[in-house]
C-alpha cells in the first residue's frame, strides 16, 4: 500500500476527546500491521493534505456533529476521496435519534415510544402544559436525550415530573432538539456489525454492566468502571434476536462497513432498539473491540479489511 | 448477512482494568469527566478560551535567556546536570530571599525549601501535616489544584466565606468555633491573599492582620500561597502575611507567573522544625528538585532584568484585564455581577439566579467560548451559579470576542430557563461573593 491511510480524529464536537482516543488506538493498530498512517484533525489544512496524498483512504473516527452527521463524508465524496464507513446521506439519517428511530420503527423494528421536540415548541405551547402532557403520554421513568449527540452526553433518566424541565434544559445544552422516550428496564447490550467480503456480519453482543448502575460518560471512558460480558448473559434466542436487529438496522439505514447498535433486552428476552452509531467508538474502553476479539477477529486486520472495502467501493 | 457463531469462545468478563478493585481509596473518584473532556475542544484555535490560567510568556527575551543559559552550561554544566541537595541549591535559595523581600519578608535561605512548582510545595505541606479525615480550611471558592491535593490526602475541606476584600475573619472564627464544637481537627488555613484564584480579590493589610489574629487565637497555622503577588496593577505590593507573622505562616512562592511555568520551580518558606520535615519529604518524593531548572532560574535572576520583565508583564495583564472588564460590562445580561481584580489573572462571575455554569458549558463550547465552571472551585458541590474567566492568555480583541460569545450563551440560557420556568426568582438582588462554611460536613 503506497498511499497512507488518513485517520481523521478530533474535530470540534463535544466528543472531540473520545474521537482522539479512538484515533490514537486505530493509528497504533494500523501501524502495527505495517500500514503507513497519517493522523489528522479536521482543520483548515485537511483539504490540502487530502489533495497532496492521492490514492489515500480516509478512516473517519469523528464523533458527534460533523463527524457522524455526514457532512464531512459529503466533502470527501466531493473531493473524490475514498473513505471507510457509511455515506453522508445514510449518516444524516442514522445520527439523528429522532429520525433514525422513526425509520427503523417503520421497518418493523421494536423501538421505545418517542417524541422529538425542538425547544421553541415549549415556548410556543407553554412549557408547563407540554411537560404535563409528556408525563401523561410517555410516562415515568422516561429518558431525555439530545437528538444529535453521543457518549450519553446530555442524557438524563427522569423519574418524576419535577425533574423533567431540568432534564430538557440539560439536553438542549447539546442541541436544539431533544427526544423524550419511554425508559425500558432490561439488559443493555451493544451489537457491532462489520462488513467483509461476504457482506455484513453481526458480532457477539456485549453486555454492559456499569458499576455505578448508569452507563454515563465516566462509566464509558474510565477503565474499571464498567463490567463487560461478551457474549452477553442472555438467552440464545435473545442473542440471535439482537444480532438480527443490528443487521436489520444496518441494512434499513443503508449503513456501510461498520456500525454499532445499542439495544435493551427486557425480561422476556425481547430486544428494543435504542440508537445506532455510524462511527462506533474504538477507544480502549469501547465495546466493538471487545466483540471483535470474542469473534476471533483482530481490530487491526478488520481495519485493513475495511480500508480495502472502501477502496473497492470507490473504484468498483 | 451473517449472525455470530454461538459460543465460539468462553465468555469474556472484563472491566478492562486488571487492577480494578486494588486501587487506594484516595484514587476513588478519579474518573473520566464529560466536563474535563470539553476542555479538549477549548484548546482549538476557533475557541476563545477564557478557561486556562496559563501565563503569557511571549514577552520573555528568549534570545538573551538562551545566550545566558548557554554560558551557564559552559561554566557550570556538570553541576547543573547532576543530582543536587534535597532542600535546593543554596544560590537559588539566596536569590529567593531577595525576591521575597519585595513583599516585606525577611528570611534566611536555610528556611527555604525549593519545590517542583509551588504545587509540590502544597503537596509536601499537606503530606507532612494531614491525616485522612483532618480538616483544611480554604476560601470559598479556592484554587482547584489545591482542592485536588487536599482530596488526594483524604482531608475534608471546609470553605470560609469571602467578600470583596477576601476571606472574612469573622467567618473564619465562626468556622473554627463550630469545628471545635464538632470535635474536628483543623490542620491549617489555606489562603491566597493576593488576586485570589479564582475570585480575583485581594486582602487589604488590615484584613490580613485580622485573619492572623483569629489564627493566633485558635492556634491555627496559615498556609499563604502567593503566586501573583508581584503582578499588582496599581501601587506597591501589600506586605505578605508571612511578613506579619513569621511563626504561624508557611509561605508558598513560585516563579511560574514571574518567569516561566515550564521551569517548575517554586518554594516553601517554613520555620526550622517544619523545614526539616519538608526536606525529608522532598527527598522521599523526588530525591531533589530539578537541578538544571534551579540553575536556569538562578541564571535568569542574576543576569536578566527580571524585575523590569515583571513590570512588562503587569502592563500586559492590566491591558487584558481592562479588555475583559469592558467586555463584561458591554455583553453580560442583567443580574450578572463580577469582581474587579487589581492584579493577577482572574475574574469571578456570579450569574443570574437559576443558571448552572457547568450545565451550560456544552452550549458555550458550541458557541466557541470556554470558561471554568464555578463548582470546580468548591470541594462540596457548591458554585453552580459562578464561573471563572481568565484574561491572562488571549489578546484583548479575543477577550472582547469571548465576552460577546459568552453574553450570547447566557442570554440563550436565560431564555431557555424562562421558557421552562426555571429562571431567577429575584435576579435584581446581587448575591454575596460566596457563602459561609458548612462546618458540620464530614
Amino acid at each position: 500500500m503506497n498511499a497512507p491511510v488518513i485517520v481523521l480524529a478530533g474535530g470540534l464536537s463535544h466528543e472531540r476527546d473520545v474521537s482522539l482516543r479512538s484515533g490514537r488506538r486505530v493509528a497504533e493498530q494500523l501501524q502495527d500491521a505495517g500500514v503507513e498512517v497519517l493522523e489528522h484533525d479536521v482543520d483548515p489544512q485537511l483539504i490540502s493534505t487530502l489533495r497532496s496524498h492521492p490514492g489515500s483512504v480516509v478512516l473517519p473516527l469523528l464523533h458527534g456533529e460533523a463527524g457522524e452527521d455526514g457532512s464531512l463524508r459529503e466533502v470527501l465524496d466531493l473531493l473524490d476521496v475514498p473513505y471507510v464507513g457509511s455515506t453522508g446521506a445514510a449518516c444524516r439519517v442514522a445520527f439523528d435519534k429522532s429520525i433514525a428511530t422513526r425509520v427503523v420503527a417503520e421497518a418493523g423494528i421494536r423501538t421505545p415510544r418517542q417524541v422529538a421536540l425542538p425547544h421553541e415548541i415549549f415556548r410556543e405551547l407553554g412549557a408547563a402544559a407540554l411537560v404535563r402532557a409528556l408525563g401523561e403520554q410517555i410516562g415515568f421513568p422516561m429518558m431525555v436525550k439530545p437528538s444529535r449527540s453521543g457518549s450519553a452526553l446530555g442524557c438524563t433518566r427522569v423519574d418524576q415530573p419535577g425533574e423533567l424541565s431540568s432534564a430538557m434544559v440539560a439536553a438542549y445544552a447539546y442541541g436544539s432538539v431533544a427526544v423524550v422516550e419511554t425508559f425500558i428496564t432490561g439488559t443493555e447490550v451493544a451489537v457491532g456489525v462489520v462488513e467483509g467480503p461476504d457482506g455484513p456480519q453481526a458480532l457477539p453482543a456485549v453486555e454492559i454492566r456499569p458499576e455505578s448502575g448508569v452507563y454515563d460518560y465516566a462509566a464509558r471512558y474510565t477503565a474499571g468502571e464498567t463490567r463487560f460480558l461478551c457474549p452477553a448473559e442472555i438467552s440464545t434466542e435473545a442473542a440471535e434476536a439482537c444480532a438480527r436487529m443490528a443487521l436489520d438496522v444496518h441494512e434499513t439505514l443503508g449503513l456501510a462497513h461498520l456500525s454499532r447498535t445499542d439495544i435493551i433486552v427486557d425480561e422476556q428476552g425481547r430486544p428494543t432498539f435504542l440508537e445506532t452509531n455510524v462511527a462506533p467508538g474504538l477507544t480502549p474502553t469501547s465495546t466493538v473491540p471487545i466483540a471483535l476479539e470474542q469473534a476471533g477477529l483482530g481490530l487491526g486486520p478488520v481495519l485493513l479489511q475495511l480500508v480495502e472495502l472502501a477502496r473497492a467501493r470507490h473504484r468498483p | 448477512m451473517s449472525l455470530p457463531e454461538q459460543s465460539p469462545r468462553a465468555r469474556q468478563d472484563t472491566r478492562l482494568d486488571t487492577w480494578a478493585g486494588r486501587y487506594a481509596a484516595r484514587t476513588h473518584g478519579t474518573t473520566a469527566s464529560a466536563v474535563r473532556s470539553l476542555f479538549e475542544v477549548a484548546n482549538r484555535p476557533e475557541v476563545v478560551s477564557l478557561a486556562g490560567g496559563m501565563p503569557n510568556i511571549a514577552d520573555l527575551p528568549l534570545d538573551v535567556i538562551a545566550d545566558n543559559l548557554a554560558a551557564m552550561i559552559g561554566k557550570e554544566g556538570p553541576r547543573a546536570m547532576q543530582y543536587g541537595s534535597g532542600q535546593g541549591e543554596p544560590a537559588l535559595r539566596e536569590a529567593i530571599t531577595e525576591v521575597m523581600r519585595l513583599e516585606g519578608i525577611h528570611a534566611h535561605r536555610d528556611d527555604v525549601t525549593v519545590t517542583v512548582g509551588s504545587q509540590q510545595g502544597l503537596d509536601l505541606v499537606t503530606r507532612i501535616f494531614c491525616d485522612p479525615g483532618d480538616v483544611v480550611l480554604a476560601e470559598a471558592p479556592s484554587y482547584v489544584g489545591a482542592l485536588g491535593t487536599f482530596r488526594s490526602y483524604q482531608t475534608d475541606v471546609v470553605h470560609v466565606a469571602m467578600d470583596e476584600h477576601g476571606l472574612q475573619p469573622e467567618a473564619l472564627r465562626e468556622a473554627l468555633v463550630a469545628l471545635q464544637a464538632a470535635g474536628r481537627r483543623v490542620k491549617f488555613l489555606y489562603t491566597i491573599p493576593n488576586f485570589q484564584n479564582p475570585a480575583g480579590v485581594t486582602q487589604p493589610l488590615e484584613r490580613r492582620q485580622e485573619i492572623l489574629a483569629v489564627a493566633r487565637d485558635h492556634e491555627l497555622m496559615v498556609v499563604e500561597d502567593n503566586p501573583y503577588g508581584l503582578l499588582s496593577f496599581s501601587g506597591e505590593p501589600i506586605p505578605a502575611m508571612r511578613s506579619l507573622d513569621a511563626d504561624n505562616v508557611l509561605y508558598l512562592g513560585s516563579f511560574s507567573k514571574t518567569f516561566s511555568p515550564g521551569m517548575r520551580v517554586g518554594w516553601v518558606l517554613a520555620p526550622h522544625a517544619v523545614r526539616e520535615k519538608l526536606v525529608l519529604a522532598q527527598e522521599s518524593a523526588t530525591l531533589c528538585p530539578p537541578t538544571f531548572s534551579q540553575f536556569a532560574v538562578t541564571t535568569y535572576l542574576t543576569t536578566c532584568d527580571w524585575q523590569g520583565q515583571v513590570v512588562s508583564f503587569r502592563d500586559m495583564y492590566r491591558t487584558r484585564r481592562d479588555a475583559m472588564l469592558d467586555g463584561l460590562a458591554e455583553f453580560m445580561p442583567a443580574g450578572t455581577t463580577w469582581t474587579r481584580p487589581d492584579g493577577g489573572f482572574f475574574v469571578w462571575l456570579t450569574l443570574p439566579e437559576g443558571l448552572d455554569s457547568q450545565a451550560m458549558l456544552p452550549r458555550a463550547i458550541t458557541s466557541r467560548v470556554a470558561y471554568v465552571p464555578g463548582s470546580a472551585f468548591f470541594a462540596d458541590g457548591f458554585g453552580a451559579r459562578h464561573m471563572r474567566v481568565s484574561y491572562c492568555y488571549p489578546p484583548p480583541d479575543r477577550i472582547r470576542e469571548g465576552c460577546r460569545r459568552l453574553g450570547e450563551v447566557l442570554h440563550r440560557e436565560l431564555d431557555l430557563h424562562h421558557t421552562f420556568g426555571l429562571d431567577a426568582r429575584d435576579a435584581a438582588t446581587s448575591p454575596p461573593l460566596t457563602r459561609g462554611p458548612r462546618a458540620n460536613q464530614s
